[in-house]
């Protein structure tokens, strides 16, 4: 509609709370008689616990108590998603330790510092055994097994089709690839509040058993999960999101802490908190990424696709963790890219290892997939002697808008792949940076240019696509939206405002947003897997339509027409078409209301389904110059061209951009989370952790190409995790190809400077080398997609 | 994230401060900028009983011109060493390094005596002393004595500071229009060094390495080369000789004796070209 304010950039209404201190994150919250809880934590990566003895601690100054595994009587649980029914983790440690910082025993006491330091004071026996902490050793012949009774440290895989098109190809390229565990890193860590009770005297929430504040994604994914476990109604539980400095993907879901928080004020019946510490952070919230990939791929004689397989091992952490899923979910998911593959064969396998349990990082499996897909891309090219973009735009899948369904099953809706690749190109320069780097090497230059491309495409709100939304008109003309995503970040306040300001006219800085809490909104799916404008937006805009609906009734009957010819004006209000003399501005049409006969209201609650998940696209280039002389990488330029469908607000969808790419790019070149061989943390805290700053980045040169989706009625795609999957493989691929022409074929993630310059002295001393080792026979034995025991575990459809 | 608990004091005067020291024995630390200590108090690798808060003795934050050379203030904050006037115009390569030391926000905290006392063989402060010959100023109970920069920095954090003392002064000789360098290889702005080198040449010539031993060290192989009339790359060769870097998730030994010689060479370069 001409005018409209959709489109258009808008401020956030968040930031001014944001910025001047008036965030409600849990560390703000005060609740008279708060405890605090501070957890014993296991150093060990795998151990029998012989023996607790918390006498010592029990003495010291605020120590209210220290409970054990057996005080609080919570049975082993899954916290989001069941990867393998056997591997329930206890939320305090019972008669074995799985990784470092498993909690063993919590203590709460008056203060944070009383209570840590009592934590210090209680005495653990632990009686080591073997770790198994990385993936080829975890299933290796004699391997230390996590869960004995399973007799393997693979806990969920499937295989198959047997044909991967890879027999009769003219040319096959292989190459084993990590696809490194990173950490989350959110600003704010774990958090949670627990509050024996309704949240206040006279309060109408005065019913609940417990008030649950927690800084997570997922509020009423949260209230399930910890009801079920704790033994809970869900009515009993009261759950509020307040303020949350970001989740990424790990804060879906309820962990052992959060469990242990609650049934500790239960058993003791006072409120108690608990605010991680970025060491404890480092080494509790769940990693993400985590799989190693053997990668083969087939062409023809033209250099067309014939087909692939992979073999794929996800790591899990311990207890299973969710994370080890996303290997066999959305990274099968999109296994095909945006390429013509004839054939895909996939076999993959989930592990547990003695490591920090795995869960979800922006992307979550997708990113692994894009990465996989777009190295080989270049590896390829590199090996069959063609201009890496020349290759991709051979194996494209040409420009459709209507279901294509991939070998992997997966039902995309529309694409246009060339297109974005070649806006990206154009605005990069490519050929001049081409002639360029042909210039340096010519020169034999000390800084060598290196260019990176990704081609990707990815699945948002893959998870069902189901939202609560409802819209309300006050008195005042005013209106409230109440929605079940829960926005920490992503500015649903000033989206969802802006599509109902547009729908009826009422201006930003009238309509609020409630969110987050089970007590006023009744269902909802959280924020997560890039989903919430597609599927929350929508809810929106279905319950605003049906208030638009209700309020031309209303003026009809007022205005004696009929409500086919009433609408909204430019002023807001609302009249006949074409005769702006007459009208109700929404004060006067919610008096209306109250006063009909049948007690008419301004408000609608919906249950929205969109269409069916949708599949965001883009193209990345990314310039980087390498020290050849120290190996340094110095990122120079980034440029992304990221297609979401229709934009609703170009502002919040650059800045998406932004920070997908600075998290994608660290990816690259800086951030790995390490064990030693015995499974303690190497990167605990964010001076050894390689978490990047503003000071590393170059500046982003970000664009849109717009191919609004059918499957839902605001035509969006997500945005939230599209930077972070196209920026790792061309970022990744830059840094090599700026050393190819002196025989590097391929370094690890992350690209760090002595790795770099490794590669550099290897392949001078020996000349290039794609790194390739014989998978595991395990991916032999793997059943079939679709046969008993070859089932997908839960956790692989899930908004994450 | 929570430091053991602790006594904390704040001495009003430097006699007190020694006082308080005397007093407070082994357990006593001293405290000014804190960005060296606060870190390693909160992840419980030091308990101190006791912080004395020296911050607020504004008399030890100055720089003076001492003729033939420069006093510094030992609570001068590296911010306020950086943008000196006489600093830049007689001991440049300090005023620089200063500059570089972690972020802007350790910068306007952090003091140039925290960071010699606290003897990081990864920071910068203490390896540009070193090439730069400077000396320190301690005051005790039994008065105040002078010690060389090459003689002060003992082992792994460990310096010849007692632990009566107090360092009041950095007294670096001029080296106006001397040649210099400071090569500083990290991760991320923010980091420290993965190795680094300060270089002066003129009518002394210092070359010292941040990051290669257990505590900042003279590549004293480079300086007898070029005594000898090596050519800067003959002599940067020799920077990591007798030296034993230590190893890190950010590099191996053999890749910091590397990064040593490339980038001695570089810094000696960059000093014959001033």
């Amino acid at each position: 509609m001409p005018g409209s304010i959709l489109g258009t950039e808008v401020r956030r209404v968040e930031d001014p709370d944001l910025l001047t201190g008036r965030g409600t994150y849990i560390a703000n919250l005060t609740v008279p008689g708060l405890h605090s809880a501070a957890f014993v934590r296991s150093p060990v990566a795998h151990a029998w616990v012989r023996g607790i003895d918390k006498a010592e601690a029990l003495t010291m100054p605020g120590v209210v108590d220290v409970l054990t595994a057996e005080d609080l009587g919570v049975a082993p649980f899954h916290g989001f998603m069941v990867l393998n029914e056997a591997c329930a983790r206890p939320p305090l440690a019972t008669d074995k330790v799985r990784f470092v910082g498993e909690p063993v025993a919590v203590v709460i006491a008056a203060s944070d510092a009383e209570a840590l330091d009592a934590a210090g004071a209680v005495v653990v026996d632990y009686d080591p055994l073997p770790a198994a902490v990385d993936l080829l050793g975890a299933v290796a012949d004699g391997a230390p097994l996590q869960f004995e009774q399973i007799g393997t440290n693979v806990v969920a895989g499937m295989g198959g089709p047997a044909d991967d098109g890879l027999t009769g190809a003219a040319h096959v390229v292989r190459a084993q690839l990590e696809n490194q565990r990173i950490a989350v890193v959110p600003m704010e860590g774990n958090a949670i509040a627990a509050v024996p009770g309704g949240c206040g005297a006279g309060s109408v929430y005065d019913d609940y058993r417990m008030t649950v504040y927690v800084s997570t994604q997922m509020p009423h994914g949260f209230a399930r999960t910890a009801s079920a476990i704790l033994g809970y109604e869900p009515e009993d539980l009261r759950v509020v999101a307040p303020h949350v400095g970001g989740g990424f993907g790990a804060k879906a879901g309820a962990t052992a802490e959060h469990v242990c928080v609650i049934a500790a004020a239960r058993h003791l019946g006072r409120p108690v908190r608990w605010v991680d510490t970025r060491s404890e952070n480092m080494v509790s919230m769940p990693h993400g990424r985590g799989q190693l990939q053997w990668i083969e791929m087939g062409f023809d004689p033209d250099l067309r696709l014939t087909g692939m397989r992979c073999r794929i091992l996800g790591d899990a952490g311990a207890y299973a963790g969710f994370g080890g899923a996303l290997a066999i979910g959305p990274t099968r998911t999109m296994a095909q890219g945006v390429y013509a593959f004839p054939k895909i064969r996939y076999d993959v396998a989930a592990v547990v290892t003695n490591t920090t349990p795995m869960g979800a990082f922006r992307g979550a499996g997708r990113p692994e997939a894009a990465e996989f897909l777009e190295r080989m891309m270049d590896i390829a090219a590199v090996e069959l002697h063609v201009d890496p973009v020349e290759l991709r735009r051979r194996n494209l899948l040409a420009p459709f808008d209507g279901t294509y369904t991939t070998v992997m099953g997966t039902p995309y809706d529309n694409g246009d792949y060339q297109r974005a690749l070649d806006q990206a190109l154009a605005a990069a320069g490519y050929e001049a940076l081409r002639a360029e780097q042909a210039e340096r090497r010519q020169r034999g230059d000390r800084w060598q240019l290196g260019v990176g491309v990704a081609v990707y495409v990815e699945i948002t709100a893959g998870g069902g696509g189901e939202e609560f939304g409802a819209v309300e008109i006050h008195a005042d003309g005013s209106a409230t939206i109440r929605v079940g995503t829960s926005a920490h970040g992503q500015g649903h306040a000033t989206t969802f405002a802006m599509i109902v300001s547009d729908r009826l006219g009422i201006p930003l800085e009238e309509i609020r947003l409630v969110q987050s809490d089970t007590a006023v909104v009744p269902r909802g799916g959280g924020t997560g897997g890039s989903r919430s404008l597609q599927v929350g937006g929508s809810a929106v805009l279905a319950a605003t339509e049906r208030v638009l609906d209700q309020a031309r009734q209303l003026a009809a009957t007022e205005l004696e027409a009929s409500a086919e010819d009433i609408v909204v004006h430019d002023d807001g209000r609302l009249g006949v078409a074409g005769v702006p003399s007459r009208t109700l501005s929404w004060v006067e049409l919610a008096r209306a209301a109250e006063a009909a006969a049948d007690g008419g209201v301004l408000a609608a609650e919906v249950d929205f389904k969109v269409d069916g998940a949708t599949f965001p696209f883009g193209a990345h280039v990314a310039v980087v110059e390498v020290d050849t002389e120290t190996g340094q990488v110095r990122p120079l330029r980034h440029i992304a061209v990221d297609d979401c469908g229709r934009i609703v607000n170009p502002l919040l969808v650059t800045g998406q951009q932004h920070g997908g790419i600075a998290q994608g790019m660290a990816q690259a070149l800086w951030e790995e989370v390490v064990f030693d061989p015995d499974g303690n943390p190497l990167t605990a805290n964010l001076a050894d952790y390689g978490m990047p700053s503003a000071a590393e980045m170059p500046s982003f040169e970000t664009s849109n190409t717009e191919t609004p989706t059918y499957r839902n009625p605001l035509g969006a795609k997500g945005i939230g995790e599209s930077g972070t999957i196209g920026s790792t493989p061309s970022v990744h691929n830059a840094v090599i190809d700026a050393v190819a022409h002196l025989g590097v074929r391929h370094i690890p993630m992350p690209c760090t400077s002595e790795r770099v310059w490794r590669a550099v002295q290897e392949a001078r001393a020996r000349g290039p080398v794609v790194p390739w080792s014989e998978p595991p026979a395990l991916f032999d034995s793997l059943r079939r997609a679709g046969e008993a025991g070859g089932r997908r575990p839960e956790a692989a459809d899930v908004d994450i | 994230m929570i430091p053991a608990g602790f006594d904390y004091r704040r001495a009003a005067t430097l006699d007190e401060a020694l006082s308080l020291l005397a007093d407070g024995g082994d357990e006593a630390k001293l405290i000014a900028g804190g960005h060296s200590l606060l870190p390693l108090m909160k992840l419980r690798l030091a308990a101190p009983s006791m912080l004395i808060d020296i911050g607020r003795l504004g008399d030890l934050s100055f720089v003076r011109d001492g003729g033939d050379h420069v006093v510094v203030g030992a609570l001068t904050r590296h911010r306020d060493v950086e943008i000196d006037q006489t600093l830049r115009d007689h001991v440049p390569l300090l005023a620089h390094v200063a500059g570089q030391v972690g972020d802007p926000q350790v910068r306007h905290r952090g003091t140039i005596g925290g960071s010699i006392a606290h003897g990081d063989p990864a920071s910068d402060l203490p390896a540009a002393c070193l090439a730069l010959g400077a000396s320190f100023k301690a005051v005790g109970p039994s008065g105040e004595r002078t010690i060389d920069a090459s003689d002060f920095f003992l082992g792994f954090l460990e310096t010849a500071l007692g632990p009566d003392e107090v360092l009041t002064e950095i007294i670096v000789p001029k080296a106006t229009g001397a040649g210099w360098s400071f090569q500083k290889f990290n991760r991320r702005a923010q980091d420290w060094a993965i190795v680094g080198v300060a270089a002066v040449r003129g009518e002394r010539t210092g070359i010292s390495l941040i990051n290669m031993g257990p505590t900042p060290v003279r590549a004293s192989a480079t300086e007898d080369a070029l005594a000898g009339g090596a050519s800067a790359a003959e002599a940067a060769a020799r920077a990591a000789e007798g030296l034993e870097p230590p190893s890190d998730l950010n590099a191996t030994p053999e890749y910091r004796v590397h990064l040593a010689q490339v980038l001695v060479r570089r810094a000696l370069e960059e000093a014959s070209a001033a």
